[in-house]
């Protein structure tokens, strides 16, 4: 009996089932927020298919997909960090996600080079050089920066998420038997790396 | 005391190999969309790109994200949000062309 009375005392109320369903409650909307834009693209595609084809052209294939690999690599080190925590092997979760947010930080340096390389080209939203183009080329490139732009902020958010986490599991919050907020930040990143998937072949891969 | 929950969740995702296997997997559609979409086959290729993008997404929805061990209500959820981001695309489209 005393065993009882104990454990009740020491009982602290968790619903991890719930908890990972709130968090894709909220994927939803993200999903909503980026399918909008994926709606106004694909309506604009469809009005000037040969300016997306040549705009498309000016961006850096091997630079995209360099980074899908980036992206891809970093959502294998989230999701091992979880087995690894699971496990109760704790430096391995943490050495992980600190893998994670290098791949994050290295996906966002490419991403640098890239806008860089666009701005001196003289291609940025507003400059002369695209409003000299067709507006279906200035949509293609207002679209690109735009999504690119709101998915990097993402990254960002996501970057510092894993890092909170990781503070965690070095202080023992998050240990072997209470881990979900890894999963629910594994569960963001992954989401980042869904959209990535699909803005990669949209914006690098016409042809 | 009560059983814990968890327990059967806990019991499906502990190995490492099906998450590289995954990866493996991820990198050759990311290599063969590449090289589909340096092919000339004209309007196929957007249809590809979807496809193999559908693919990828696909694996990491049941495997990174853990949706095949979880819940039958969790698969239900993200249907029904898909389901009604399709109908967006559906809606906008029956729109858009007969204009």
């Amino acid at each position: 009996m005393s065993s009882t009375e104990h454990s009740v005392s020491a009982h602290v109320h968790t619903d991890d089932i719930g908890s990972r369903m709130g968090m894709w409650l909220f994927l939803f909307t993200e999903l909503l927020l980026f399918g909008g834009m994926f709606l106004i693209y694909s309506v604009y595609r469809y009005e000037y298919p040969e300016a997306f084809h040549i705009a498309a052209k000016e961006l850096n294939t091997i630079m995209g997909a360099f980074n899908t690999a980036v992206l891809l690599t970093s959502s294998l080190t989230m999701a091992l960090s979880i087995v690894a925590i699971q496990r109760g092997q704790k430096n391995l979760s943490i050495v992980m996600q600190l893998i994670t947010i290098f791949l994050a930080i290295f996906f966002l340096v490419n991403k640098y080079f890239e806008w860089s390389a666009k701005f001196h080209h003289g291609i940025y939203p507003g400059s002369e050089e695209l409003l000299s183009k067709s507006s279906g080329e200035i949509l293609f490139f207002g679209l690109y920066y735009v999504m690119t732009g709101l998915h990097g902020v993402h990254v960002i958010v996501g970057m510092f998420l894993i890092a909170v986490m990781t503070r965690m599991t070095r202080k023992e919050i998050i240990t072997k038997d209470s881990y979900v907020r890894l999963e629910n930040a594994g569960l963001y990143w992954h989401l980042v790396d869904i959209i990535w998937i699909f803005l990669f072949p949209l914006f690098y891969l016409i042809t | 005391m009560e059983k814990h929950e968890h327990d059967y969740y806990h019991e499906h995702s502990h190995s490492y190999g099906i998450y590289i296997l995954v990866w493996l997997a991820l990198m050759v559609f990311t290599a063969i969309t590449v090289a589909v979409a340096g092919m000339d086959i004209g309007r196929f290729t957007v249809v590809t790109a979807l496809v193999i993008a559908s693919i990828k997404a696909y694996l990491v929805l049941t495997i990174f994200m853990h949706l095949r061990s979880e819940t039958k209500t969790f698969v239900v959820f993200v249907i029904v949000a898909l389901l009604f981001l399709g109908i967006s695309f559906a809606l906008l489209f029956a729109d858009y062309s007969y204009q």
